[in-house]
C-alpha cells in the first residue's frame, strides 16, 4: 500500500469505500507520521492517540455492516485548542486551563463528531488566540513543516502545520482578524473564513465575539466544501448564528468556471507587501483573466485604520469576554487568604504577558473616561470601513489581495514586534465587515510558502469556492507539497 | 494622553490582575505606543456616523420556555478546585 499521507478527505473516502484501505490504517498511518514530526514541529498540545484508534475500529464496523457514512467518516482531523472537546483537554494553550477537560463539546466539534471525523488532537495556538505567530503559547512555539527555522503564523498556527505536515487531513481554526487565513497562508494549506454567523461559535473560546469565526484548514477546495457542509447552518446556542446563512450544499459551487466575474484589486493593499509576493498576485490575477474573469485595481480607503479599530474592537470584547477565568469555577488557581487577592494573583499568573496586555488595552479603552474617545469612535470607524466595503461590492463580485506581505518570518524575533502585530492589515478588514475569506496557496518565495486571498459579500460564499476552484483545476500553484523538504 | 505607570496600576486593579513592578513598567509603555497609534482614528469625522456593533442586522429570537436536560452537577463542579455542598467554594470576601 502506498503512503495516505497528503492525501485529501475525497480521496481517501474512495479508497475507504472501495475497502481498499481501512480508517484504522488511516488513522494508524497518520499517528505515525504525528510521533516522527512532532518533535521538530510541535503543532499538537493533545494527541488523543487511544480515542482516535477506538473511534476508527468502530467506523470499520460501521462500514463493514453496510451502513451509511457521512462523507468524513474516519478522515482524521486536528481542532484548534480554543475549541471545546467533552472529555478531552481544552487548554487555549493557557497555564490559565493547562489541565482543563470541558464538559460538553463545541457545536463544531459534536457534529464533526457526529459525522464521523476522528479527532487525532488539539492544535497548538497562541495563548487565547492573541498572536500573530504561535510563539506566545505556553506550550511553546509551533515550527513551519515547510522550513523548521520559520513560524507557522498565528494564532492558529499548529492546527495550520498539522495539516501541512501531513498529521492530519483537515482541521480547524478561528478566524478574529486574519487567525486562521494568515497561518494558512504561511504553511501552505487553504484557510476560510465563513461570514460572521454562519458557523457556530458555541463552545469556542475566541477573544473577540463580534469577530471571530470558526472556519476549515484544508489541501483542496473540495474538502474545504465538506467540511463546510458538516460545520455550517443555524444553532440554537449561538445567538449570532443566522438561520439565512444556511447556504445548502457547498459542493454544488465547486464550479470550474470564472468567465464574467469582476474582481477588484485593492491598490492599498500592495503597500509594503515583498515585490515577490506581488509578482504572485499578479500571476493569479493574469490567470483569473485568461479564464475569463476581470480583474483591475480599485482603491479601498482607511487600510490604517483598520489595524487601530481592530485592536480597540477585539482588546475590548477579548478583556469582558476573560473576565470569567477567576479561578474559582474551572482553570488555574493560586490560593490566597481573601478573594479578591485569589482572582488577582490567579489572573496575575494564569495568563501571560500577550494577554496580560490586551486585558491591560481593553479594560482602559473601556473605562468611563475612555470609552468615547477609543471605544465608540472604533465602533464608528468599523461603520466606515465596511460602507466603503460594501459599496466596492456594488460594482466587484470578491476582491483580490495578498494573504500576508511577507512569507513566514524566522522564529525567535519577538513575537510582540509591530511588524507581527501589522500582519492583519491584510486580513482583519474581512472581520470587521463580517465577511467571507478564502486565502489560497499560491507557490512560493524564498523557500516559504505565499497565500493569495479573496474577499466576497457577505452571505456569498459560492463566488469564493468557485474561484478557488477554479484556480485549483487549472493551475498546479494551490497544492503544495513538503517534497522532502522542511520537517519531511 | 500620557500614560503613567500609576495608570496601569490602576487598571489592573479594575481587571484584578496583579502585576509585577517590571511588567507594569514595561505595560505603560506599551500601552502608550498603542495609543499614539490608535490616535490615528481621531483624524475621522464621525460626528453623524452609527457604530457598528454587530455585523449583522440582528432580531430578537424567542424561544420556548421548555425545560431541557443540562450539564448535572457533577459536570459543573469537576473543574473547580473547592467545592462544599453543591457549592463553589471561595475564601473570605469580607
Amino acid at each position: 500500500m502506498s503512503s495516505l499521507l497528503g492525501l485529501t478527505a475525497h480521496e481517501l473516502q474512495e479508497l475507504l469505500k472501495k475497502k481498499e484501505i481501512s480508517s484504522e490504517d488511516l488513522i494508524k498511518e497518520h499517528l505515525s507520521q504525528i510521533k516522527k514530526v512532532e518533535g521538530a514541529l510541535n503543532a499538537f498540545v493533545t494527541v488523543t492517540e487511544k480515542k482516535a484508534l477506538q473511534e476508527a475500529q468502530k467506523i470499520d464496523e460501521k462500514r463493514c455492516r453496510g451502513e451509511e457514512l457521512s462523507s468524513l467518516a474516519g478522515i482524521p482531523m486536528a481542532l484548534s485548542d480554543n475549541i471545546l472537546t467533552a472529555g478531552v483537554k481544552t487548554t487555549c494553550s493557557s497555564r490559565m486551563l493547562a489541565n482543563f477537560v470541558p464538559p460538553y463539546s463545541a457545536t463544531v466539534a459534536e457534529k464533526l463528531q457526529s459525522a464521523d471525523a476522528v479527532l487525532l488532537g488539539k492544535g497548538n495556538l497562541d495563548e487565547f488566540g492573541l498572536g500573530a505567530t504561535t510563539e506566545n503559547s505556553y506550550f511553546g512555539a509551533t515550527h513551519n513543516p515547510h522550513d523548521l527555522k520559520a513560524v507557522s503564523g498565528g494564532a492558529c498556527g499548529g492546527v495550520s502545520a498539522a495539516v501541512a505536515a501531513e498529521e492530519a487531513v483537515f482541521a480547524l481554526g478561528t478566524d478574529t482578524g486574519g487567525d486562521l487565513r494568515q497561518p494558512a497562508s504561511f504553511c501552505g494549506v487553504i484557510g476560510f473564513k465563513p461570514t460572521f454567523g454562519a458557523v457556530s461559535r458555541y463552545g469556542v473560546v475566541t477573544g473577540a465575539s463580534s469577530l471571530g469565526q470558526v472556519g476549515p484548514l484544508t489541501r483542496d477546495m473540495t474538502d474545504c466544501a465538506w467540511v463546510m457542509n458538516a460545520i455550517s447552518g443555524y444553532d440554537p446556542h449561538d445567538s449570532l448564528s443566522v438561520a439565512s446563512a444556511d447556504k445548502g450544499d457547498y459542493t454544488s459551487f465547486l464550479v470550474n468556471d470564472v468567465k464574467g466575474l469582476k474582481i477588484g484589486i485593492p491598490q492599498e493593499y500592495l503597500q509594503g507587501v515583498d515585490p515577490e509576493i506581488i509578482a504572485q498576485l499578479r500571476e493569479t490575477a493574469a490567470k483569473l483573466v485568461e479564464l475569463g474573469a476581470s480583474c483591475e485595481e480599485v482603491s479601498l480607503p482607511y487600510r490604517e485604520l483598520a489595524l487601530s479599530t481592530y485592536q480597540i474592537i477585539s482588546a475590548a470584547e477579548g478583556s469582558s469576554n476573560l473576565a470569567c477565568f477567576d479561578g474559582v469555577r474551572y482553570g488555574f488557581k493560586v490560593e490566597a487568604e481573601d478573594l479578591d487577592t485569589l482572582y488577582k494573583k490567579t489572573r496575575g499568573q494564569g495568563f501571560g504577558p500577550e494577554v496580560k496586555k490586551s486585558i491591560i488595552l481593553g479594560t482602559y479603552v473601556l473605562s468611563s473616561e475612555q470609552y468615547e474617545v477609543y471605544y465608540l469612535k472604533a465602533l464608528k470607524v468599523r461603520t466606515l470601513l465596511k460602507a466603503a466595503m460594501e459599496k466596492l461590492f456594488q460594482n466587484y463580485d470578491c476582491l483580490l489581495l495578498p494573504s500576508t506581505p511577507t512569507v513566514a518570518s524566522n522564529l525567535g524575533d519577538n513575537p510582540a514586534r509591530a511588524e507581527a502585530r501589522d500582519l492583519k492589515i491584510w486580513t482583519c478588514p474581512a472581520n470587521l465587515a463580517g465577511i467571507p475569506a478564502l486565502s489560497l496557496p499560491w507557490g512560493m518565495v524564498k523557500g516559504r510558502p505565499v497565500g493569495i486571498q479573496f474577499m466576497g459579500k457577505a452571505f456569498a460564499e459560492e463566488t469564493l469556492f468557485r474561484i478557488g476552484f477554479t484556480l485549483e483545476q487549472n493551475t498546479n500553484q494551490t497544492r503544495l507539497s513538503l517534497n522532502g523538504k522542511g520537517v519531511c | 494622553m500620557k500614560i503613567r505607570e500609576s495608570d496601569i496600576t490602576k487598571i489592573a486593579n479594575i481587571a484584578k490582575m496583579e502585576l509585577s513592578a517590571e511588567e507594569s513598567k514595561d505595560l505603560t509603555q506599551s500601552l502608550q505606543e498603542i495609543l499614539v497609534h490608535m490616535d490615528v482614528l481621531n483624524q475621522v469625522e464621525t460626528k453623524n456616523v452609527d457604530p457598528t456593533i454587530d455585523v449583522l442586522p440582528l432580531k430578537n429570537v424567542y424561544r420556548e420556555d421548555k425545560v431541557k436536560e443540562g450539564l448535572t452537577k457533577e459536570q459543573v463542579f469537576a473543574n473547580a478546585s473547592e467545592v462544599e455542598n453543591n457549592c463553589f467554594k471561595v475564601p473570605r470576601i469580607i
